[in-house]
C-alpha cells in the first residue's frame, strides 16, 4: 500500500467542509497520489467515502480513531 | 462555455441541493444521453450537516450529505463549492430584495446559476446548466414571473433548462438544437408535489430528502430574527463565518443592546460552543452541572452577575438558593461569582432573540 504523500488537517471542521478541502487538495494532485485527511466530524465517516466513489478515487483507509477519523485515498 | 461543435457529447452542470426536485431534472437529462455533472453550492447557512453534527440528539440521525447521495445515486461527479465568503453579497445586499425572512432567494439563484457557468469546477466546459425548478413552487424565486429573469440576469439565457417545467416555458437551446427532446421534459407548475413523487417512483427513487424547513436557514424565522439582531446591535449589516455558525447553536438571550448570551442547550451544543472559549467571556457553572455559555458584546461587571444567573437558570442548581458560576475572561482571568438563579418569571420573553 502507498503511503500518504499529502496530507489535510480537517480537524474541527463540520461538513461539508472537510469534503471541500479534501476535494479542492485532490484538484492539485496527480493520479496515484495519496492523500490522509484527518477530521473530526462524525459526518465525515458518510461524506469522503461517499464522495470518493463519486469521482472514482480510491479510499485506501478508513479508521475511526480515539479522537478523530483517519483517511488515505488514492487519486485516480 | 463549449462551442456548439454537434459532435462533442453534450454536457450539463446541475444544481444539486441535495433534494428531490434538482435529482429529478439532473435524471430527466441524464436519461436523454447528456454528461451530467452535479454543483452544490456552500453558502455557511445550509441547514445540512453542520447542526446534525452538533447537537448530541441528533448525533443517531443519518448522517450523509444529500446532494452526495443524490450524486451516488444518479451517478454523476458532484462538486461542492465553498461560497461563504462571496455568498456574504447576495445575503447584504439583494438586489431582489428578501423573502418572508432574509432568504434572498431570487438573488440566491441567479447567483448560483451564474456560478455553476463561470466555476471552474467543471474542468471541460459544458453546454448547459440545469435546475430542478418548478413554477409556482416556491412564492419568491419561482414564478412565472422570476424565471426569465434568473436566466437573464445569470448570463445563462436560454442555456438554462428547467426539466421539469419546461413545457410551460419557451424552448432553450438545448432543446432548439436538439441535445434535449422536448417531448421527453415536463410541465410540472404549481405547489402540489404528486408529479414529483410520481416521476420519482417511475425512476425507482424512494429515499429521497424532503426537508419540510427548506435547505437554508435564511428563510427560517427564528435563525433570521437571530442575524437581524446581530447587525443591529453591531450597528452594521455584516457577518462573518463564525458569526453565522454560532447563530445556528443554542440559546440567544440579550438582556441589553451591548451584550446577549449563547447559552448551550445540551452536551453537543456546549462541546461545540467550548472551540470558542478564547475568544469570548465565557461562564461555566461550577457547582452544579449546567451549560456553557458565550458573552458576545462589552458586559459591564453588574451584567456579568446577571448573566451568571441567566446560564444558573439553566443549570441543574436552577431550584437551588445559590449556584457558583465561573466567569472566564479571554485574558485567562477567571472569577468565581456566587449567585441566585434567575427565576423563569423574571427572564423577560423579550431577551430571547427570535423567538
Amino acid at each position: 500500500m502507498n503511503g500518504p504523500t499529502t496530507r489535510l488537517d480537517a480537524r474541527g471542521l463540520l461538513c461539508p467542509l472537510p469534503v471541500i478541502r479534501t476535494q479542492d487538495k485532490i484538484r492539485k494532485l496527480k493520479i496515484g497520489d495519496v492523500l490522509e485527511v484527518v477530521a473530526t466530524d462524525p459526518g465525515v465517516l458518510h461524506d469522503i467515502p461517499a464522495w470518493c466513489r463519486v469521482h472514482g478515487h480510491r479510499l485506501l483507509v478508513s479508521e475511526q480513531r480515539a479522537d478523530d477519523f483517519r483517511f488515505h485515498i488514492e487519486v485516480s | 462555455m463549449r462551442n456548439e461543435s454537434a459532435n462533442v457529447p453534450k454536457r450539463a452542470a446541475a444544481l444539486i441541493s441535495g433534494g428531490l426536485d434538482s435529482m429529478l431534472a439532473a435524471k430527466v437529462v441524464l436519461d436523454q444521453g447528456v454528461d451530467v455533472e452535479g454543483v452544490n453550492f456552500f453558502t455557511g447557512f445550509c441547514v445540512e450537516g453542520h447542526t446534525h453534527a452538533i447537537r448530541k440528539k441528533d448525533r443517531s440521525r443519518q448522517k450523509r450529505n444529500n446532494a452526495l447521495w443524490v450524486a451516488e445515486q444518479l451517478g454523476i461527479k458532484l462538486h461542492i463549492v465553498d461560497v461563504i465568503d462571496e455568498y456574504k453579497d447576495i445575503v447584504l445586499n439583494p438586489k431582489h430584495g428578501y423573502g418572508a425572512n432574509l432568504n434572498p432567494c431570487l438573488d440566491c439563484k441567479i447567483f448560483m446559476v451564474n456560478k455553476a457557468l463561470t466555476e471552474d469546477v467543471l474542468d471541460r466546459g459544458f453546454d448547459f446548466v440545469i435546475t430542478g425548478e418548478v413554477i409556482g413552487q416556491r412564492p419568491k424565486s419561482q414564478r412565472a414571473d422570476t424565471m426569465p429573469v434568473i436566466a437573464r440576469e445569470s448570463g445563462a439565457d436560454d442555456r438554462l433548462l428547467r426539466p421539469l417545467c419546461a413545457l410551460n416555458l419557451p424552448p432553450t437551446l438545448p432543446e432548439r438544437k436538439g441535445w434535449v427532446d422536448r417531448d421527453k421534459l415536463f410541465g410540472f407548475h404549481g405547489r402540489d408535489r404528486k408529479p414529483q413523487m410520481a416521476l420519482a417512483e417511475s425512476f425507482g427513487f424512494s429515499d429521497y430528502a424532503q426537508p419540510a424547513g427548506g435547505c437554508c436557514f435564511l428563510t427560517d424565522e427564528r435563525y433570521a430574527g437571530k442575524l437581524a439582531d446581530l447587525w443591529e446591535a453591531r450597528g452594521e449589516r455584516d457577518y462573518d463565518f463564525d458569526d453565522i455558525m454560532l447563530l445556528k447553536v443554542g440559546r440567544h438571550i440579550r438582556p441589553a443592546p451591548h451584550y446577549k448570551l449563547i447559552v448551550g442547550r445540551e452536551e453537543g451544543e456546549n462541546n461545540f460552543l467550548s472551540g470558542y472559549r478564547r475568544r469570548f467571556v465565557h461562564l461555566d457553572t461550577v457547582s452544579h452541572a449546567g451549560p456553557l455559555t458565550l458573552i458576545d458584546g462589552e458586559p459591564t461587571d453588574a451584567d456579568l452577575v446577571l448573566a451568571a444567573r441567566i446560564a444558573a437558570r439553566y443549570s441543574q442548581g436552577r431550584t437551588a438558593a445559590a449556584v457558583s458560576v465561573n466567569v472566564h475572561h479571554p485574558s485567562g482571568d477567571s472569577t468565581e461569582l456566587q449567585v441566585e438563579p434567575m427565576l423563569p418569571t423574571d427572564l423577560e420573553p423579550a431577551w430571547h432573540i427570535g423567538g
